[in-house]
């Protein structure tokens, strides 16, 4: 059913008059024009589309738009936007990727990570992480670069 | 070679370069650097260093390469390289990679060729223009050249310390005919800028999202094209109705083989590609997953000799024992994260497609073909590519987009959907492997007469010390195929042929140590007189703390070498295997590897983790399924690539070996994986899984067989 259908987006109001079916992903990307949130599977398989609606890590590739009416929604491009988060700062200084493609949804998972335990186990990293997929295998320094990112949170820069 | 020889691009280099630095002249230096025995042709590189380079008005220097930004860190190391040539800054110096229009001609991003092939034509060019620059800076400080001194692009003559001038105001609005041969280069020794850990250029981009992929591209007007694909390889199209579609909003194309619908929004041209009704006659029932071996034996073309040494006959003489076995390893997708996309506007006669592509010039060929233009009126742009493998080097998607873009009149972006990139991978080529090995009474290898049917011949010929070798290979990844061998497409898969190759040898000599009841490690050094080789192994078993032990010793503990382009590398590897499962926990990878000098450390280090990562993935999981030309696999629930759980712990040797010139290794360290867990596997268990990937049920069943 196409209605206007209204959030926060990044911190700022949004709304769109879209079909309330489409998936969030394509809205992002195509009708928003925020491109930082990636197509990798259309199937929740890989976390490459992943963004954070109120406060969860989400599948944007199989989140009906209608689903996030009245949520608010950050993606990559609303984190850190005084400045790098100090998990952007810790995947750049770590160098925790390589293609760069599924680095948005790895960012953003670990994001909602950090906000529900911010001082996450070794252990913890891998089990939230783990359905996020990167070929590249940067798998390691991106745990890494998470341990280190929550090392900073303490210190009060999340 | 003569200028209009030079660069199929220059015209639109020259227009893009402004007010830069030029300099001609007709010496074909680059051949000198050129290491082209590998190459199916060798393809000039410009002698002009305004192909390289540009020193802009505000001082920020500008490389470009026809290399493509992978995730490999050429944008990285390529800036290393020339900052330090030229004695600039590395943070002043930008990339510009991948774009036909800018950058000098490039074969392609594969092969780890861009080191040693690029790299030094670049240093050549840079050193060339940090001379030039210093003999006109000679000229107008009235110092004699040998007296200046270069810090961040500002020369200063110590003698006349407050007169300083600096490369931008050399070169502002002048345009320079000048040239230097033989120029030479800077000492390794001396290095500042490369042989360092540097800052990845990319970055900022990729953990903000502003970098830019081929489908984040968009231009006013965009539709989304969908096409309508075959439910298997050789179905074909008998009729499709695509009223539903037309009625939904979308418009359809019809251009000879391809049919398409189209719409401004990608999820919505993803429904009406869903309405289309399309009836295909299936192909003729052929070979399945598990009968492919038997058929690839029968299909293949008359083996080729792959290398050898002295005499088969003689080698099973002085033979006292013999060990055979075959290895077989199944289909391996490339799997980027990104799939193949593209963005193709056509304007003024002029097309620009931007391409997620690992081969811009060869799409740029595809592309002007299909539109029937000439190669100048087509620019191809590989911006930040998400991944490639070896599975990005053809265009096929960029064809479609252009195709498309030329029958609607509009610009049309084409993003494969997960179950496209399956279908139409060039997949790791299935593949046999026999070997048939003897050992003298001493625990010498006596014999070693191997045939491959199905990956290629690199580094089938054993580099072990052995009298008595042959190696026959038939058919592989480099097409020349017969037709119907390999049911689909197969390409270059990173370091193609090796992963098979060295999976084979290494689990055979695995086997001929535990036959000789000689340690692994010992039982290879036995055989072994390359003193790279030897390096690597014996670095990477003291990192691991190796303790000699005839295998299997029951602690799950293997090794395996390997050459792939020069480079040289070992792996250790600690394993678990919970017998009744067969699940395996790798549980530390130590490798070492010796690939020259690194321009960058640190970024060797993280192809060198990236590749034991994904090695996993061909060794314990990875396999594509299929029937009668249908691709089973549609996504990563069946497809399985290696996960955070999976991780080792990963321990990184670089051997610093000056003395050799940079060599690639976005490729190395990923064909010891699949042999150095197989041997770990049976040093932890006792029994040895010939074939890839080494699933569960595969474990299962060989602890089975063993009894």
């Amino acid at each position: 059913m196409e209605r206007t259908i209204s959030f926060t987006l990044n911190g700022k109001p949004a709304s769109v008059k879209v079909d309330d079916e489409r998936m969030l992903l394509w809205v992002l990307r195509s009708d928003l024009g925020l491109t930082g949130t990636k197509f990798g599977c259309g199937e929740a398989l890989c976390g490459a589309c992943t963004v954070i609606v109120d406060k969860q890590a989400v599948r944007s590739c199989s989140t009906p738009v209608k689903d996030v009416a009245g949520k608010q929604i950050v993606t990559i491009e609303g984190l850190g936007r005084n400045g790098l988060h100090a998990l952007q700062q810790a995947f750049a200084a770590h160098h925790a990727f390589q293609c760069g493609y599924c680095t948005p949804g790895m960012i953003l998972t670990a994001y909602a990570l950090l906000l529900k335990t911010p001082q996450p186990t070794h252990e913890e990293i891998i089990r939230h992480m783990d359905d996020n997929l990167c070929r590249c295998g940067a798998h390691v320094r991106i745990v890494d670069a998470i341990q280190d990112a929550a090392g900073l949170a303490k210190g009060g820069a999340l | 070679m003569t200028h209009s020889e030079l660069n199929p691009t220059r015209r639109g280099f020259l227009g893009a370069a402004g007010s830069g630095l030029f300099v001609f002249f007709g010496v074909n230096r680059v051949d000198a650097y050129q290491e082209p025995a590998r190459l199916p042709q060798r393809v000039n590189m410009p002698s002009d260093l305004n192909a390289y380079l540009r020193i802009g008005a505000d001082g920020r220097v500008t490389c470009f390469s026809g290399k493509v930004e992978l995730g490999q860190g050429p944008t990285t190391a390529l800036a290393q390289l020339l900052a330090e040539e030229l004695d600039v800054e590395y943070q002043s110096v930008d990339v510009v990679l991948g774009d036909t229009d800018l950058c000098p001609y490039d074969m392609g991003t594969f092969g780890s060729m861009c080191m040693p092939m690029f790299g030094p034509a670049l240093r050549a060019a840079a050193a060339e223009a940090r001379a030039v620059l210093l003999e006109m800076a000679a000229e107008q400080l009235h110092a004699p050249v040998e007296r200046l001194k270069v810090k961040a692009g500002v020369i200063t003559d110590p003698s006349a310390p407050g007169k300083p001038i600096t490369y931008a105001q050399l070169v502002e609005g002048k345009r320079i005919e000048r040239h230097l041969a033989n120029v030479p280069l800077k000492a390794v020794a001396n290095f500042t800028v490369a042989a360092h850990p540097a800052a990845r250029k990319d970055a900022l981009d990729k953990v903000t999202g502003k970098g830019k992929y081929a489908a984040d591209y968009t231009v006013p007007g965009l539709l989304h094209g969908r096409i309508v694909r075959p439910p298997a390889h050789g179905a074909k199209l008998l009729s499709a109705d695509t009223s539903a579609a037309e009625k939904f909003g979308a418009r359809v194309v019809r251009d000879g083989d391809l049919l398409a619908v189209l719409h401004e929004r990608p999820d919505l041209a993803d429904r009406a590609l869903g309405l289309v009704k399309a009836q295909f006659e299936p192909p003729p029932p052929s070979v399945d997953d598990k009968t492919i071996f038997d058929h690839l034996l029968k299909t293949a073309p008359p083996f080729r000799p792959a290398g050898g040494a002295g005499d088969i006959a003689a080698g099973e003489k002085a033979s006292a024992a013999i060990v055979e076995a075959t290895y077989l390893n199944s289909y391996v997708a490339h799997a980027p994260m990104e799939t193949h996309s593209a963005t193709a506007n056509i304007e003024n006669g002029k097309a620009t497609v931007w391409a997620s592509t690992q081969s811009p010039f060869s799409v740029r060929s595809q592309v002007a073909q299909a539109l029937g233009l000439a190669q100048q009126n087509v620019r191809i742009v590989a911006p930040y590519v998400g991944g490639g493998f070896g599975g990005k080097s053809g265009g096929q998607q960029a064809v479609e987009a252009a195709r498309l873009a030329k029958a609607t009149g509009k610009p049309v972006q084409v993003v494969w959907n997960r179950a496209e990139e399956f279908f139409h991978d060039t997949f790791r080529p299935a593949a046999v492997v026999k070997i048939r090995a003897g050992l003298t009474s001493e625990g010498k290898i006596a014999l070693w007469d191997l045939s491959v049917v199905g990956a290629g011949e690199r580094e089938a010929n054993p580099f072990y010390d052995i009298p008595n070798k042959r190696a026959l290979s038939a058919g592989g990844w480099q097409g020349g195929n017969p037709p119907g061998m390999h049911p689909f497409g197969v390409g270059a898969w990173r370091a193609p042929s090796v992963n098979t190759n060295s999976f084979a040898r290494e689990s055979h000599m695995d086997m001929l140590a535990a036959k000789a009841g000689v340690d692994p490690l010992e039982f290879r050094l036995n055989h072994l007189s390359d003193p790279r080789l030897r390096r690597v192994l014996e670095a990477a078993a003291k990192q691991f703390g190796w303790q000699p032990a005839k295998g299997p010793s029951g602690r799950g503990v293997g090794i395996a070498c390997g050459i792939y382009s020069n480079a040289r590398t070992a792996t250790v590897a600690e394993v678990s295997v919970n017998r009744s499962t067969g699940h395996v926990q790798v549980k530390r990878l130590v490798s070492a590897l010796d690939v020259g000098w690194a321009v960058n450390p640190d970024g060797m280090r993280q192809q060198m983790e990236g590749c034991l990562t994904m090695g996993l993935g061909y060794t314990l999981s990875e396999e594509v399924h299929f029937k009668d030309g249908e691709v089973l696999d549609r996504n990563f629930g069946s497809y399985e690539l290696p996960r955070f759980s999976w991780l080792p712990k990963i321990e990184t040797i670089l051997i610093d070996n000056p003395g050799t010139a940079p060599l690639g290794g976005g490729e190395p360290p990923i064909i010891t994986v699949g042999a150095v867990v197989a041997n770990a596997i049976y040093d932890a268990v006792g029994a040895r899984v010939l074939q890839l990937p080494m699933t569960p049920e595969r474990i299962v069943a060989a602890i089975g067989k063993k009894g």
